[in-house]
């Protein structure tokens, strides 16, 4: 049996995110929440794997730290093929920065003890810095590969995978042996919609809640949440807005081309030859 | 690393076939600037797969530089570059450590941060020192560029990647003179099986002209009038994301959220709408000019000259028009 982790996060959708720039902050209750959009990618990779393993020969289990209605978000990823989901949710864990989410889930995976192979989307769209699953695999001494384009070939055997990693402008074909953490971008597939049968099954689903107790024998309180966050957020700004000369030309584009070219031969950019 | 006794700002140089990553370099610059306000030494950190003339890091503005070699760095496995960036790390014990938030960088430095048992910040654009407390403050974007978050780090080093094309490259000084540490590589081998299958000739990253495309395309092989375009300007083409989902063009010309984050001189966007999730990877473009039939499209706001118009017909006579100038 292939035991498939698959991290996921709930965001809020950033397309529909208002944002106050008077006040300088998000307007959270603007927009809904989804799936993190790269966890979907990661998601559907572990269904397709499973698809090609055969139904009893892999098990996927979702995994995220949020708060309680973050469940709303593990039940989408059973609806898309999760078998089991797993929310870790308290009070100790809120607040937490990327150090003290990697230690938390990380804790949890060495707590599910039984996992081959973990995938992650490249980055949420909410935090936007791709730190969680590379800080995973250090916590947990697996190896892990980054920007995954394509799984090449599993080869259960002997216990590997051959994925594409797209680094320094290159693809390159690596093997990692299980267990490994994969973080994936959106070429690597489509993901499917769920069917409607698969969601209404998924919304009667149980979702298995862990609270602090379930590590506490692992991790002590104070490692995690804001208290143990070595990065903290001193104050925020408002980002300027990048002037521009917003010049159009509504009828014809005649003069418009020419103030393009007389441009370039300003900045010297015409090469010349 | 012995954290009480932490000194110094180490930038990672990251070295791709015999050249150094030119955000080593605006980082070294950056650094001269955090040196005066701390008072301390600048080093710089490459592992190389080949032999490198590491004066060239001095004349940047760094006072140490500490390499190691080894035909192993060509392959890009972050598990063996975090050993081997640890033993730097505790050779030099700074109190900052930077490295350039280009793909690889982020995705070893979250590996080296875990490792070092501290904190890090992703993609800064800016990093200054507080006055009071001499600690760094590592400013990044956050919602899409809408806000800046100003972090501090507990604990050392501060550790943070940042963005390329933020800072200038600092000025070569051949004058200068520093010291150069070579170390031994780590042992063992890598555990990972690499093996490059393909390499593309160009970084869009690095393109001070890219000519973009997006749905005003009708086929494929109408990216080749913006390849003209590019070509007489030296410059790349770029896409949107709905023309590479549609298969006009490899994923390596897309910007945007899911793509590059590009800072050309200028950008020409060709039919594309302006979607929020492809302006933020292009909006500090240096020029932005915006050719579209739409004239309600997104596009125009943040264009300095918008072009209201038919691409397959403005674009051709652009390039008549840059003929008869050159």
């Amino acid at each position: 049996m292939l035991d498939i982790i698959v991290l996921v996060k709930q965001v809020p959708d950033v397309k529909k995110v208002k944002f106050d720039r008077e006040r300088g902050v998000i307007d959270r209750k603007s927009a809904p929440n989804e799936l993190n959009p790269f966890d979907l990618n990661a998601l559907e990779a572990a269904v397709q794997i499973k698809e090609e393993l055969g139904e009893d020969a892999a098990k996927i289990t979702a995994l995220s730290m949020g708060p309680d209605m973050a469940e709303d978000s593990l039940k989408e990823a059973l609806a898309r093929g999760a078998d089991e989901a797993i929310l870790l949710s308290a009070r100790e864990f809120a607040g937490s920065d990327t150090w003290a989410t990697s230690l938390v889930l990380s804790t949890a995976i060495k707590k599910l003890a039984d996992y081959d192979l973990i995938l992650a989307g490249e980055k949420t769209v909410d935090g936007d810095t791709g730190q969680v699953g590379p800080q995973i695999a250090e916590f947990l001494d697996i190896f892990h590969a980054a920007y995954v384009s394509e799984i090449k070939k599993l080869d259960n055997d002997n216990h590997n995978i051959q994925v594409i990693s797209e680094l320094w402008q290159s693809s390159f074909l690596k093997t990692l042996d299980f267990p490994c953490l994969l973080t994936v971008t959106k070429e690597i597939n489509d993901p499917r919609l769920p069917s409607i049968k698969d969601k209404v099954q998924a919304r009667k689903a149980e979702i298995t809640k862990w609270d602090y107790s379930a590590l506490s024998d692992y991790i002590a309180a104070e490692e995690i949440g804001i208290k143990g966050s070595p990065t903290r957020i001193k104050n925020i700004e408002v980002a300027p807005a990048i002037e521009r000369e917003g010049e159009v030309w509504r009828d014809g584009y005649e003069k418009a081309n020419e103030k393009i070219c007389e441009l370039l031969q300003e900045k010297q950019l015409l090469g010349g030859e | 690393m012995d954290k009480e006794k932490a000194s110094g700002i180490l930038v990672f140089a990251e070295e791709r076939k015999g050249d150094v990553h030119n955000v080593a370099y605006e980082l070294l610059n950056k650094a001269q600037e955090l040196k005066e306000d701390l008072d301390c030494e600048v080093a710089s950190a490459v592992l190389s797969s080949q032999k490198l003339d590491y004066s060239e890091l001095i004349y940047r503005g760094a006072d140490k530089v500490y390499c190691i070699e080894d035909e192993k760095f060509a392959s890009p496995e972050e598990n063996y570059y975090k050993k081997n960036l640890l033993k730097i790390t505790n050779a030099f014990n700074p109190e900052i450590l930077l490295l350039g938030a280009t793909g690889f960088g982020r995705s070893l430095a979250p590996r080296l941060a875990i490792a070092l048992e501290t904190g890090l910040t992703a993609d800064c654009v800016d990093l200054q020192i507080d006055e009071e407390s001499n600690k760094l403050i590592q400013i990044r974007p956050a919602f899409s560029g809408n806000i800046l978050a100003h972090i501090k780090t507990e604990g050392l080093p501060q550790m943070a990647t940042i963005r390329y094309k933020e800072f200038t490259e600092a000025p070569r000084d051949t004058s200068r003179s520093g010291e150069i540490i070579k170390l031994e590589p780590t042992e063992g081998e890598i555990e990972v099986g690499i093996e490059k299958i393909e390499e593309r000739a160009k970084d869009i990253t690095e393109a001070e002209i890219i000519i973009a495309g997006g749905q005003g395309l009708k086929q494929p092989q109408d990216l080749d009038i913006l390849q003209d375009l590019a070509d007489k300007l030296g410059g790349m083409v770029g896409a949107s994301r709905d023309i590479v989902d549609e298969g006009y063009i490899s994923h390596a010309h897309q910007v945007g959220y899911s793509g590059a984050r590009v800072k050309p001189k200028i950008y020409i966007a060709c039919g594309i709408s302006g979607a929020t999730q492809h302006i933020v990877g292009m909006k500090e473009a240096d020029i932005i000019i915006a050719i579209n039939k739409d004239p309600s499209a997104p596009i125009f706001n943040v264009a300095d000259y918008g072009i209201v118009g038919d691409l397959y017909e403005v674009v051709p006579d652009l390039i008549a028009k840059i003929e008869d100038c050159m």
